[in-house]
């Protein structure tokens, strides 16, 4: 599984939405299921699924799908 | 000025921290926010357009801005932004028989609050996220309500990982979890957060009572909610700390000051042991009586001001806190800026603050 599916597994899974959701666009806070709760839960899955230690900054700054990719390239994961 | 101008404002006290800007470098950026915010809440805000077209309009310093009483929002819908833009709508802290507060939150302020929050709480805890032992039960984020006590755990647990809950649902301690979390991060850096009263006594005194000695040495403590009931008690700040450090070997306490109508912009303990005003907000003292602007070293009720609010009209408040300002720029910590105390609350108001009502049914 390359990247970007494991990305789009993640936030399936720690949402709870369909694979069809997750696009580059789709924004914290826009749906009912990416609230600030689920955000931690996000933020769990990805730090375990990529191996990484997102801080504070990365967490706040990761409000779409795109900017979670540029915040884990960052981290050296490739997309 | 613009609401170009005000974002732009707003950037610049995003790059500034605690120690670049002086007192007067930043009352200016912020009078700047503040004279927009008031333009921006009387256009669009009714009930704020009448309340301060009785006050000044010459808006020369902090002490002409218009300033709404806190418990104004208990008693009407204070909104600057058409119900459909609705987010959120933040309930204070209110036991049976008052009133909560509602605060009403579109999407831009709630999520300027989180980014004020982090801004300022870095600066005293660091930007890495660590484990976290949060004094409360599991429970208090299930509740649907979005209380200011659940605001507080939410915003905060954004600073933690491994997240774990040190009370049960009853509020007695839940030593299980607590002796899980020391044995799996024994030494390392902690961080650990709950309301001022409910760390007292559902944390610390039952800890002291089961005789149980933790050793989190590197641990950092962040507090909040309210020292009314602990005053009642003759527990002092300097009391609390010293008993959490016989108890949990934690040298590094933070209480901070803060309230539901501003979330966000908090006023966070030094090193030293007082409350700073961050970069995002500002207060005055004001005489209880005659309600004039009071001189640092005097006591009075506290006003806030904060650039955060532009869904309501809650950017300059009148608290029922009482307290002093002790200074500007010149704390020993470094931090630039005025710092101060908080004395207490004003008799015959009523009991507020997470800490003292979380209590109220349980003791």
């Amino acid at each position: 599984m390359d990247n970007n599916e494991k990305l789009k597994q993640v936030f399936c899974q720690a949402l709870g939405i369909e694979a069809d959701q997750v696009t580059d666009s789709l924004t914290y806070n826009t749906i009912e299921e990416w609230d600030s709760t689920a955000h931690m839960i996000l933020v769990a899955e990805l730090e375990d699924t990529f191996d990484v230690m997102l801080d504070t900054d990365d967490i706040i700054d990761m409000s779409t799908v795109g900017k979670a990719k540029e915040i884990l390239a960052k981290y050296e994961v490739q997309f | 000025m613009s609401e170009l101008s005000y974002r732009h404002n707003l950037d610049t006290l995003f790059e500034a921290g605690f120690f670049s800007l002086n007192q007067s470098q930043k009352s200016t950026i912020l009078l700047n926010c503040f004279r927009y915010l008031h333009v921006h809440h009387a256009a669009r805000c009714e009930e704020y357009q009448r309340i301060s077209a009785l006050m000044s309009s010459d808006l020369k310093g902090y002490e002409d801005l218009p300033y709404l009483a806190v418990r104004l929002f208990k008693l009407h819908e204070l909104k600057s932004i058409p119900n459909i833009d609705v987010f959120k709508t933040l309930t204070s802290s209110g036991t049976t028989g008052q009133i909560p507060a509602r605060i009403f939150l579109d999407k831009e302020t709630s999520a300027r609050q989180s980014k004020v929050l982090v801004n300022i709480m870095q600066q005293f805890i660091g930007k890495q996220r660590l484990p976290m032992l949060i004094i409360d039960s599991p429970s208090s984020l299930k509740n649907a309500k979005f209380s200011a006590r659940n605001a507080g755990i939410q915003g905060m647990a954004f600073f933690g990982r491994e997240h774990a809950y040190a009370l049960h649902e009853d509020m007695s301690l839940n030593l299980e979890v607590v002796n899980q979390f020391v044995e799996k991060h024994k030494d390392k850096p902690v961080l650990l957060f709950g309301f001022t009263f409910m760390v007292w006594l559902n944390f610390i005194q039952a800890l002291k009572k089961q005789k149980v000695q933790l050793s989190f040495n590197e641990g950092k403590l962040v507090h909040s909610g309210g020292w009314k009931k602990l005053i009642q008690q003759q527990v002092s700040n300097d009391i609390f700390k010293e008993t959490v450090y016989q108890v949990t070997q934690i040298e590094k306490v933070h209480n901070f000051y803060g309230m539901a109508e501003q979330v966000g912009s908090v006023f966070v303990e030094c090193e030293k042991g007082y409350l700073h005003a961050p970069p995002f907000a500002d207060l005055i003292i004001r005489d209880p009586y005659t309600l004039k602007p009071m001189l640092n070293g005097e006591t009075g009720l506290i006003q806030v001001l904060s650039v955060i609010p532009t869904s309501y009209p809650g950017y300059s408040l009148l608290t029922e806190d009482v307290g002093t300002v002790l200074g500007e720029d010149d704390c020993k910590c470094g931090r630039l800026g005025r710092y101060f105390r908080v004395e207490g609350r004003l008799p015959k108001t009523e009991v507020r603050g997470c800490s003292d009502t979380a209590g109220v049914s349980h003791v």
